[in-house]
């Protein structure tokens, strides 16, 4: 088989046993399961800026939390339904990247980490101090109505699962596409050696600003997917904590690698949830895991597969 | 009370907030300036201290100043070695690399905030004060203990100047700060003056925390503020001067008070994230530092 059918095999592939999982899986798991993959999406956008542009940010909540609040705001305020308040949480996440992006991709490193990581707590700040209008810390709950999809009710099981996995699917397809385009090796270029990169011409500041506005997009899709999905709306998505963790789920699964953020979202969500049932220091799982990984596997786990034996993973 | 009056107040507790942002700025600030290490868990070193005054508060019976005294010099001193620990199992194998340490010291700042939780609970517990009288204005009473606060703050903060400036010790770490390298191959242990210098600056912050707890109270998220102002007072400071350290905590410590005294403290943080983002974006080399 070539190289490209291997991967759209491999992919394709992982999407059907994905679906069969949705079916067969016990009601919990398959709970889980979906919010993962929403999770994941998040991850996928942090993989594009992080793990394929080297662009280490530490401030991703904030799209998400665009893409929450826009879907959220849209809904309790003006009343909007599923669809325009969905695609607004999409927009929004995109356009809260692209003007970060403008201003803190001037700086770079360890600089663009901190302006990034700013920005966000001032964005979760900003959801806290306008509490009449965002619900503050209490959040909100996403109304019925807003929740209905050519007539089914997203709060019941199965419709959530179907739109958790269609949200995926595409995501992952339309990821894969990108890491295989011109485009993608362009952003590949720009991590392996930006000078370069710009010796041949490349824009460097205008190609990281579009991967930073296609990164922020996903956020904002998988912001805007999580509240719809699980019917509520909090600050508490708009913390560092939501930065920290599409940056784990990448580490864990493999930076640069299209599936590592699912498999990262997989082990670092169930790693969490079996150490909450034994202790309320359950975010200790999350310390430990940064730590581990970054000293003694920074490609995480499908970057260990494709040095060993996948050399073709994209 | 008029405005005159509740103006001195913010001031007042700007002062104390400024006193104690300091101690734990020029930490952090210290580990940068001579490691280039950014630390996330700066603020945990900062929890950590209060955590470890109030056990060894609570350990010690008899008068609290007794405990309080033994909390000041043992609480920096273990927060110290758990940082000298931390360096020599995770950041010296990382290579001091920037962006990864970055990453550890995010891992860093979970494992001791949880570790906190685990082993002292979620409680916020209170230490005493070594003493309680007050200083009486005509229009309110204002803590001794906190001018003592301030005091002992100028007090530290002049002694690590002394050390930093007079010292051997202080001259080679000023020596690696300015070239790694070169310092090597003058026979400098880098790897020792990069734990002492880690193990220094959370002390700085266990100092802090410790001088603090009396009036505040100890809790396993206490961290995330201090940092969080940390980082904005090191970097409108100028990232690695210390000078511009000190002059940014007065700046950031008392304009924190006053504006959260007429105004709301989100606020006042949401203008200083905002601000921190823009400088390092416009003027990297901070508000008061040198030209790079």
């Amino acid at each position: 088989m070539s190289v490209t059918g291997k991967i759209w095999a491999l992919h394709l592939g992982v999407l059907v046993m994905l679906a069969v999982a949705q079916a067969v899986l016990p009601a919990y798991h398959a709970n889980n399961l979906a919010r993962i993959m929403v999770l994941a999406v998040f991850a996928m956008g942090y993989n594009i800026a992080f793990g394929y542009t080297g662009l280490l940010s530490l401030g991703h909540a904030l799209f998400f939390g665009f893409g929450m609040y826009g879907m959220g705001l849209a809904v309790w305020q003006v009343e909007w339904t599923f669809f325009p308040a969905v695609v607004l949480g999409l927009l929004a996440g995109g356009a809260s990247a692209a003007a970060v992006g403008m201003l803190a991709l001037r700086t770079a490193g360890v600089s663009f980490m901190i302006v990034t990581l700013m920005f966000a707590q001032a964005g979760y700040l900003t959801v806290l101090y306008f509490n009449q209008y965002t619900g503050g810390d209490q959040g909100f709950a996403v109304e019925a109505f807003a929740r209905q999809v050519f007539g089914y009710d997203l709060a019941q099981d199965t419709p959530r699962a179907v739109a958790a996995f269609v949200l995926f699917a595409v995501a992952l397809v339309l990821n894969l596409v990108l890491v295989r385009s011109r485009f993608g090796r362009v952003m590949a270029a720009m991590r392996e050696n930006e000078e370069r990169s710009r010796m041949l011409g490349y824009d460097v500041f205008h190609v990281k600003l579009r991967v930073m506005v296609i990164s922020g997009l996903y956020a904002g899709a998988a912001g805007a997917a999580f509240g719809v999905l699980f019917g509520y709306v909090g600050a508490n998505f708009a913390t560092v904590q939501y930065s920290i963790l599409p940056m784990l789920y990448v580490l864990m699964g493999g930076a640069g690698v299209v599936l590592g953020p699912l498999l990262g979202a997989v082990v670092m969500f169930y790693l969490i949830d079996i150490a909450s049932g034994l202790t309320s220091a359950h975010l200790l799982v999350v310390g430990v895991a940064l730590v581990v990984l970054v000293l003694f596997a920074p490609r995480g786990l499908l970057g260990m597969v494709r040095e060993r034996w996948l050399p073709w993973l994209p | 009370m008029g405005f005159g009056p509740f103006l001195l107040l913010a001031l007042l507790e700007g002062t104390v907030a400024a006193a104690v942002l300091a101690l734990t700025a020029v930490g952090l600030s210290l580990v940068f300036g001579v490691m280039r290490v950014v630390n996330v868990a700066h603020g945990e070193f900062f929890m950590l201290g209060a955590v470890v005054a109030w056990f060894v508060a609570a350990a010690v019976p008899g008068h609290a100043a007794m405990g309080f005294m033994l909390a000041l010099v043992v609480a920096p001193l273990v927060v110290a070695g758990v940082a000298a620990l931390a360096d020599w199992l995770v950041l010296k194998r990382l290579n001091y690399d920037p962006e990864a340490t970055i990453v550890a010291t995010i891992g860093l700042l979970y494992i001791l905030q949880q570790s906190a939780l685990t082993f002292f609970g979620p409680t916020p517990r209170p230490v005493e004060a070594p003493f309680t009288w007050r200083i009486q204005t005509p229009w309110f009473g204002y803590s001794g203990y906190k001018l003592f606060v301030v005091l002992a703050a100028i007090a530290i903060l002049l002694a690590v100047w002394a050390f930093m400036t007079r010292t051997r010790a202080g001259l080679v770490m000023r020596a690696t700060q300015v070239d790694r390298q070169t310092a090597r191959a003058f026979g400098i242990n880098v790897d020792r003056v990069y734990a002492g210098t880690f193990a220094l600056g959370a002390g700085l912050a266990a100092v802090a925390a410790v001088l603090v707890v009396p009036v505040s109270q100890a809790h396993y998220l206490m961290g995330g503020d201090p940092l969080l102002l940390s980082f904005i007072v090191v970097i409108i400071g100028g990232l690695g001067s210390l000078r511009g350290t000190l002059v940014a905590a007065l700046v950031i410590g008392l304009g924190d008070g006053v504006i959260s005294m007429f105004f709301s403290p989100t606020l006042a943080k949401i203008i200083a994230t905002l601000l921190v983002a823009l400088v390092l974006v416009f003027r990297p080399q901070g508000l008061f530092g040198a030209k790079a």
